[in-house]
């Protein structure tokens, strides 16, 4: 038993189970010092397989040591880190046992190096996500995580039938990347894609993280997608159907973004944008644009941390969420409103950020190939973004018209962890050279060209221009005089509005019907049931509990002599 | 001494059953039964060491020869039903003193004591023996028993439980009598493994085809196949609490048992699974009682009345696995039976602990209890998490090998909604967990202590044996597999 036999979720998952023991002023030593445990652990990690266990016939390796699985597990111990620190504040210890709980699996389903496994720490994170979820408390609170809930445990079924169907497939249970050929990886793959809020399940994610807690959110944001990104990444690298997957949930993001009001719900539509970028990566499968998704799951844990924290900062100091609420803070928040705008510029891939390293090698990889609709789909994505994260979260919480608030920058913690997560992104951005030599790939790519940088600049100058344009029509004012921009003022807005609206409109028809149906469904079941002597558990006489006995009797013979 | 080891399995507790009534003191009496109960238990591990080294023992009861006489035959099969039987009953009874204090009146517990010797000496004794009409007279034994023992609850309402099971449970008994008679009546033979010799000649009658439905049909309704369940929720909510965890462990794997022994030796796996509609039978009613018995549980507001209909549910699993009448599904089958008897033994002596303190067992008195009775709520819990199927607890071993073996049937879509099934699991155990550790205790309602020791450490026993088996599955699935591989006369 070496050091790296021991895995290094564990420490945190065991080390969570301390923090209700200990004196409360000694917690911020834990909740600090087990994540820099963790990252040292990682670190540490020659190449190879380590921790080894029997299960039943087979073998569980907790520990598969490759550049790609250690860069996801630094980025998670990283994210750990700025979390607690983040999250010093959080009074409940209930969200924080769960949290470390949540992170310590998710570096668990980084590491493991089987389908077993896996499979153990990617049930851990579903509880303890809906733990974190949970911990808040109040009606709201429990509906959502059950729905949460729901969602993933059906996931893990598929998923878990899926692996087990591998296991007697294959005879292995080794997690190696996988033929989209027979029912059973289909199924692993469904498994994997609800973890990251893929159509057509991808509500669950916009649904529940706005209703965690200002820290909670935080750490939602970080680990269940971008594990699912792992996962498809190492399982699934250059399946076609990704990319038509990932497009359409770059696009779904974008424009529920856009029309979202509550500042952490456009953050949540954001993520599945964001992830949809990666998934369609994986979906082109080629060396440059998998190294492109690796950097860009690294990069994106960064900066929507970072953008998640200030609007937790804003809901912290003023209990408000909604855009129409708030603005104008930057006059008393300076430093959380710097600290957002690094991080929309982040997510925006303004050159010298982190985004601009990392999202540039995806449609970089798309050029490569020769995928040109793919291509501009991800250049006009790259705007879309620009517009729904990069301008619009910013500018109605800081700028726009004066709320009156007039709120401080948050407690110390939360300022530090802010500036330490701003200062990655810058610095990543600064030097990529740092995470290009962590990246599973050899990287001959150079972000910094001139053609690159004006290109991008171009891009998300013209959508910034876009925004300010209609930005009457964001706010839903609209004062309109007639004249030759009629054409740029009126009508591609409204065309866009309307294109905006149906789809709207089609997907809450479609959403309401199937949920109506679900919903009375399920009060049928209940309000049958919900009494002393439900339509269920009834309490039968012996008659007619002796009349089933001879109705089976008879169904009995009766099949037996007809055959 | 060793070569009489089956039938001293089954004479020990017989012999102890009428002793009890010389000991005139409840504590006394109770240690004695528990001593039997041990030495029974040691008896069967005696016997399955030496099944599973040197095969088969036969014993002549009497000194009488095989198809004549009455013969007990032990393979690996019933030794390991023995096992689980008396391995449950010891550790139960280890908290039966302090249960029924506050549950039987005083001058019932030598009765008690009796009454549950008698029924343990029913069960080993249908395992046990090799004779089908030997099996009857057992199946009276552990059941009469059962009816008196559940009627002693202190609830008024056991008594009603108690006589609905007594209907029901000796139609069941008829029935499997009518199917013995009619098979006797077709071979002139009521010895197991000579009835499997002689029956193929006549498999083909109209008469063979009825005593096979009787007999299943009658054990069925004992082992509560849905929809058979009916007097299994109220039997085992109003019991006391000692006899639920006893029976819920214990009954219905006899039953099971039954169903095994008569559909693969007696009768044979081509007769019973391919002549007869038996697998889509078994299939569509292990899958209606997942659901149905599973949907039922989550509405329950006695949370005894939870758990029974989880029983039913589990049962249903048991059944599927037997329904792909295939190697791998057999052993699914017993590995859960081995299993869901650490399960339920735990979580009904835990809620028995929880009837010990507050006199109720309604989910309202869960409330906020999971910071004033700590052990016995965690025990609840990680009982519940084997329920669903968690990893590391044996309740993931079974779910694992019911997947594989219908997986590798073919049976996709029965995996899935077998996994689905086990959501709803998840529903009843959260709202339990919920009750206990997320809720305030109701207002005016006295805080009260921790379990006695002696109900602590049966229920942690068992709970580690959930976790120990979840881990090291080599004694369950060695045992379950080889008996599988025998009952389908392959040599391991």
């Amino acid at each position: 038993m070496t050091i790296s036999d021991f895995p290094p979720g564990l420490v945190l998952v065991l080390g969570a189970f301390l923090l209700p023991i200990i004196a409360r002023k000694f917690r911020p030593i834990l909740t600090l010092g087990l994540p820099l445990i963790t990252l040292f652990l990682v670190w540490n990690l020659p190449n190879g397989s380590f921790s080894i266990f029997p299960l039943f016939d087979y073998q569980l390796t907790f520990v598969r040591s490759d550049s790609l699985s250690r860069l996801f597990a630094t980025v998670f111990s990283i994210m750990t880190f700025g979390g607690s620190l983040y999250a010093l504040k959080q009074k409940r210890v209930l969200e924080l046992v769960a949290v470390f709980v949540y992170a310590g699996s998710a570096i668990g389903v980084v590491l493991a190096g089987d389908l077993i496994s896996l499979f153990i720490f990617w049930e851990i994170m579903a509880v303890a996500s809906t733990l974190v979820l949970l911990s808040v408390g109040g009606n709201i609170s429990y509906q959502v995580s059950m729905r949460y809930f729901l969602v993933h445990v059906f996931g893990g079924t598929l998923l878990l039938v899926g692996i087990l169907a591998h296991i007697l497939d294959t005879g292995s249970t080794a997690f190696t990347a996988m033929e989209l050929n027979s029912l059973s990886s289909i199924l692993i793959l469904i498994g994997f894609l609800i973890n990251a809020a893929a159509p057509p399940l991808s509500a669950w994610l916009s649904d529940a993280y706005p209703e965690a807690s200002f820290s909670g959110a935080v750490f939602l944001s970080a680990f269940t997608t971008k594990a699912a990104v792992y996962v498809l990444l190492r399982g699934f690298p250059g399946a076609e159907i990704l990319v038509i997957i990932g497009v359409f949930m770059i696009f779904y993001g974008i424009i529920y973004a856009l029309l979202e009001n509550d500042i952490r719900r456009i953050l949540a539509y954001s993520i599945v944008n964001q992830v949809g970028f990666m998934v369609t990566g994986i979906g082109i499968g080629t060396e440059m644009a998998l190294n492109g998704v690796a950097a860009h799951a690294f990069t994106h844990i960064i900066y929507k941390g970072l953008l998640l924290m200030s609007a937790g900062a804003v809901i912290y100091m003023t209990g408000k969420r909604k855009c129409t609420d708030l603005g104008g803070l930057f006059q008393s928040m300076p430093l959380t409103t710097i600290c957002a705008i690094i991080g929309a510029l982040s997510i925006s891939s303004f050159p010298l950020t982190s985004g601009f390293i990392s999202k540039s090698m995806i449609s970089q990889a798309a050029a490569d190939e020769s995928l040109t609709a793919i291509w501009f789909l991800l250049m006009a994505a790259s705007a879309g973004v620009f517009l729904h994260a990069g301008i619009k979260f910013p500018w109605f919480v800081f700028f726009q018209k004066d709320s009156g608030l007039r709120p401080s920058d948050p407690p110390w913690s939360m300022r530090l962890a802010m500036l330490l997560f701003a200062g990655i992104c810058i610095g990543l951005g600064v030097w990529p050279e740092f995470l290009y030599s962590m990246l599973p790939y050899p990287v001959n790519y150079e972000p910094y060209t001139v053609t690159h940088v004006l290109h991008m600049l171009q891009l998300l100058l013209f959508s910034g221009f876009a925004f300010f344009l209609m930005l009457p029509l964001m706010k839903r004012t609209l004062t309109i005089t007639l004249d030759a921009d009629w054409f740029y003022r009126r009508l591609f807005p409204s065309a866009l509005k309307n294109i905006f609206s149906i789809i709207w409109r089609a997907d809450k028809v479609i959403r309401l019907a199937c949920l109506d149906k679900l919903n009375s469904g399920f009060n049928f079941i209940s309000k049958k049931n919900n009494r002393l002597s439900g339509l269920l558990s009834q309490n039968h006489p012996s008659g007619s509990m002796a009349m089933w006995v001879a109705v089976v009797l008879a169904i009995y013979l009766l099949l037996s002599f007809i055959k | 001494m060793i070569s009489h080891l089956p039938i001293l399995q089954v004479i020990v507790p017989l012999m102890a059953a009428p002793l009890c009534l010389l000991l005139k003191r409840a504590q006394l009496v109770w240690l004695f039964a528990l001593f039997a109960s041990s030495l029974a238990c040691f008896i069967s591990i005696l016997l399955l060491q030496q099944v599973m080294t040197s095969g088969v023992i036969s014993y002549e009861l009497g000194g009488w020869e095989a198809p004549w006489g009455i013969e007990y035959r032990i393979d690996k099969l019933n030794a390991f039903l023995l096992l689980i039987i008396s391995a449950i009953s010891t550790v139960v009874l280890i908290a039966a003193q302090t249960s029924i204090e506050k549950e039987i009146p005083k001058d019932k517990h030598t009765l008690f004591y009796i009454l549950y010797l008698l029924s343990l000496t029913g069960m080993l004794g249908i395992v046990s023996t090799g004779d089908a009409f030997n099996v009857f007279v057992f199946l009276e034994i552990s059941s009469l028993s059962a009816y008196a023992l559940i009627a002693l609850g202190n609830d008024r309402r056991a008594l009603w439980a108690s006589y609905q099971y007594l209907i029901m449970g000796t139609i069941g008994a008829t029935f499997i009598l009518i199917g013995i008679g009619l098979m006797y009546q077709m071979t002139g033979t009521l010895n197991m493994e000579d009835l499997s010799q002689r029956l193929p000649q006549v498999a083909q009658t109209r008469t063979v085809f009825t005593a096979f439905a009787f007999v299943i049909v009658g054990v069925c309704l004992k082992l509560a196949l849905f929809p058979l369940h009916l007097w299994l929720p109220n039997a085992y909510a109003f019991a006391p609490s000692i006899v639920t965890a006893f029976f819920a462990a214990t009954a219905t794997k006899v039953a099971i048992y039954l169903l095994i022994r008569f559909t693969f030796t007696v009768f044979g796996l081509s007769f019973s699974f391919t002549t007869l509609p038996l697998q889509g039978l078994f299939l569509t009613l292990g899958l209606a009682g997942i659901f149905v018995a599973s949907s039922a549980a989550i509405y329950q507001k006695n949370v005894k009345h939870v758990f029974a209909y989880s029983s039913i549910a589990q049962v249903g699993y048991i059944i599927i696995g037997l329904s792909t009448s295939t190697i791998t599904g057999l052993t699914a089958t017993l590995l859960h039976l081995f299993n869901h008897a650490l399960m339920k033994s735990a979580i009904f002596l835990a809620l028995g602990a929880v009837v010990y303190r507050l006199g109720s067992i309604q989910l309202s008195s869960f409330y906020g209890l999971g910071r004033q009775m700590p052990l016995t709520m965690a025990a609840i819990t990680i009982g519940g998490l084997s329920l669903i199927g968690v990893p590391l607890t044996v309740g993931f071993v079974s779910k694992w090998y019911l997947l594989i073996a219908l997986i590798e049937h073919g049976w996709w879509p029965v995996a899935v909604l077998v996994l689905l099934g086990s959501l709803l699991a998840i529903v009843y155990v959260w709202r339990i967990v919920e009750a206990a550790y997320f809720k305030e205790p109701l207002a005016g309602t006295m805080p009260v202590k921790e379990a006695p020791v002696l109900f602590l450490i049966p229920i942690w026993t068992l709970i580690i044996a959930n976790i120990y088996f979840g881990i090291d599955t080599r004694l369950s699935v060695q045992v379950a597999q080889s008996a599988a591989q025998s009952l389908f006369g392959v040599s391991p």
